[in-house]
């Protein structure tokens, strides 16, 4: 299977916005923030068609989200995560003395996860802090 | 007859937006219609009435499961909790009001705590650089009045602030800006094509991290002095012509967002972010302004700023305040393991934490205090739901331009809910009790 290595960002959507506030626990959410926005030509790398479920490694963790084509492109080589506890499981936790993780600007690499699902928004945390997972 | 409220303020972002009305049902109790409000607000003021909606405190049990309780038993499990903790943290604030925060504070004096708001993982490092350079600013009034010349750098308010646009920068017609959209330049400085740049006169689409670079750009090119000839995957011609536009306006804002304070540089891009205000101060008016996220963010500031001197990551363990981001951080804290209980309140850690925090939060003893379910009310001991800040209480917040506003209660919560401020006024009084204060 191809990996494909990417620059990831991650940030608000209005979507992930009215989800939020409708409740975490609902699947909105997860429709709204257990995706990866790919551009055109990294899907081609990547050898997969959009909507497909795709799993993210970067050094700090993994986590297995829906692809789908990124909606304010193009951006080759950047992929965006929406805020929220997908993303959390593998961006850069480290501050620099400044509190702030670095939530933008982490290397991961995404690979087509065949089989695996999207978790909702609170088994998502759940499957590392109960399951022990990375 | 339904009874409409007019001049209600969203308690969801920074925009803090004062004009919504609410349509309510003859009792007093359901929201029926919410006009004027993004679908984020409408959203939030919806849900207030959900179904599923947590009524009454619930412990978490051994085997996961949650059992209702009383908020007798939530207030002595809160001030025991916190009472026996050697230093705890206590982190959240942004989506309460400034009394509750007050009083908060009151108890994170009594034992010793860290208080840290969500600016610890939003504007901190805006507020690191506005310790080292200031910050030249103005009210969201004066930009729809006056400014001309607009920058989103790393912000997306279509998304984020989605009526920030409509109603303080772009679209008003303004005193001195009669015009509207017409009468202003639009920039917007983002790696992506974000909703927002495909409305900017100029998109600036800069490589992603290299926003300092390009500060650093503009202010030489504002001199007019050597660029090499791409900065930052952008032109050089394209950047003069960029300095030549801001210095020909009359007055000119600079909105930035976690583009920039949550990217490589942090503190050192809001620095050279302000440093290019104060340079083109030289040529015309120039002002800044971080886009705050939750609507009460900037009030925690405020509030730990008469309080303690420091606008955030205010350690009071040693009996005073020390501020010390990266040492008195919540998630360096967490990550390190140096807090012994975790009081969460008005945010989600939970889903905006990393991973590696929450963990933290998992292992230790917590109180999650917030209307919602969420990842933290999931990873805590004890979940104690409380009234929605204002839909269902009222009290202060700050608008992102540090304007303080009333919000408005609109419907009831329901009924023997507690708002956030008369449950911390209980674990006052009982750690008070507990720690032999009078």
């Amino acid at each position: 299977m191809p990996k494909i290595t990417l620059n990831l960002i991650t940030g608000r959507t209005i979507q992930q916005g009215v989800a939020m506030e409708a409740g975490k626990n609902h699947p909105a959410y997860r429709e709204a923030c257990g995706i990866i926005e790919l551009d055109k030509a990294d899907f081609k790398r990547l050898g997969a068609w959009p909507n497909t479920n795709v799993r993210v490694n970067s050094a700090h963790g993994t986590v297995v989200v829906k692809a789908v084509p990124a909606t304010q492109g193009p951006h080759p080589g950047i992929a965006f995560i929406p805020m929220g506890p997908w993303a959390n499981r593998v961006i850069n936790p480290y501050t620099y003395s400044t509190g702030t993780p670095t939530f933008k600007g982490t290397p991961i690499e995404v690979e087509p996860a065949q089989g695996e699902v999207v978790l909702d928004g609170i088994q998502v945390v759940y499957e590392v802090v109960r399951g022990g997972k990375k | 007859m339904t009874k409409t409220v007019s001049d209600v303020i969203c308690p969801f972002c920074g925009t803090l937006c004062d004009d919504l009305e609410v349509v309510v049902s003859d009792d007093g109790k359901k929201i029926l219609e919410v006009l004027n409000a993004c679908a984020i607000g409408n959203e939030k003021f919806h849900h207030a009435g959900a179904e599923d909606r947590p009524k009454r405190p619930r412990m978490q049990q051994p085997d996961g499961s949650y059992k209702e309780v009383s908020y007798d038993d939530a207030v002595e499990y809160t001030a025991q909790m916190l009472a026996k903790a050697k230093k705890p943290l206590m982190y959240g604030w942004s989506s309460t009001n400034c009394e509750a925060q007050s009083i908060g504070h009151e108890v994170a004096e009594l034992v010793g705590a860290v208080v840290d708001n969500t600016a610890t993982v939003c504007h901190g490092s805006t507020l690191i650089a506005l310790q080292d350079v200031g910050i030249p600013s103005c009210t969201l009034g004066e930009i729809k009045n006056r400014a001309d010349r607009i920058l989103y750098w790393g912000c997306n308010p279509a998304h984020a602030h989605p009526r920030h646009m409509s109603r303080y920068s772009i679209f008003p017609r303004g005193f001195f800006t009669g015009k509207g959209s017409q009468s202003r330049k639009l920039f917007v400085i983002d790696p992506r094509m974000s909703d927002t740049a495909k409305l900017a006169d100029y998109h600036f689409q800069v490589e992603q991290g290299r926003d300092y670079e390009l500060l650093q750009a503009f202010r030489t090119a504002l001199k007019g002095e050597w660029l090499p000839d791409t900065v930052a995957g952008i032109p050089k011609e394209r950047i003069y012509e960029g300095a030549e536009v801001l210095k020909s306006g009359r007055f000119g804002i600079i909105f930035f967002g976690m583009g920039v304070t949550q990217t490589r540089g942090k503190n050192h891009n809001i620095d050279a972010a302000i440093s290019l205000t104060k340079d083109l101060n030289e040529y015309t008016k120039f002002n800044i302004m971080p886009m705050r996220g939750h609507y009460n963010v900037t009030g925690s500031g405020e509030v730990l700023g008469w309080q303690y001197g420091f606008p955030y990551c205010v350690d009071l363990s040693r009996g005073f305040a020390r501020y010390n981001p990266g040492d008195s951080s919540s998630n360096d804290l967490l990550v390190r393991g140096e807090v012994d209980a975790v009081l969460t309140i008005a945010s989600d850690p939970g889903a905006h934490f990393p991973i590696s925090s929450v963990q933290k939060i998992w292992n230790l003893p917590s109180v999650a205090i917030d209307p919602h379910i969420t990842p933290t009310t999931e990873v805590s001991k004890l979940h104690v739901p409380v009234a929605f800040v204002g839909i269902e209480c009222g009290g202060n917040a700050y608008r992102m331009d540090n304007v303080p506003i009333d919000c408005r209660k609109v419907v009831d919560p329901p009924e023997g809910m507690l708002t956030d401020e008369e449950f911390l006024t209980r674990v006052l009084k009982r750690v008070k009790e507990l720690k032999g204060v009078a």
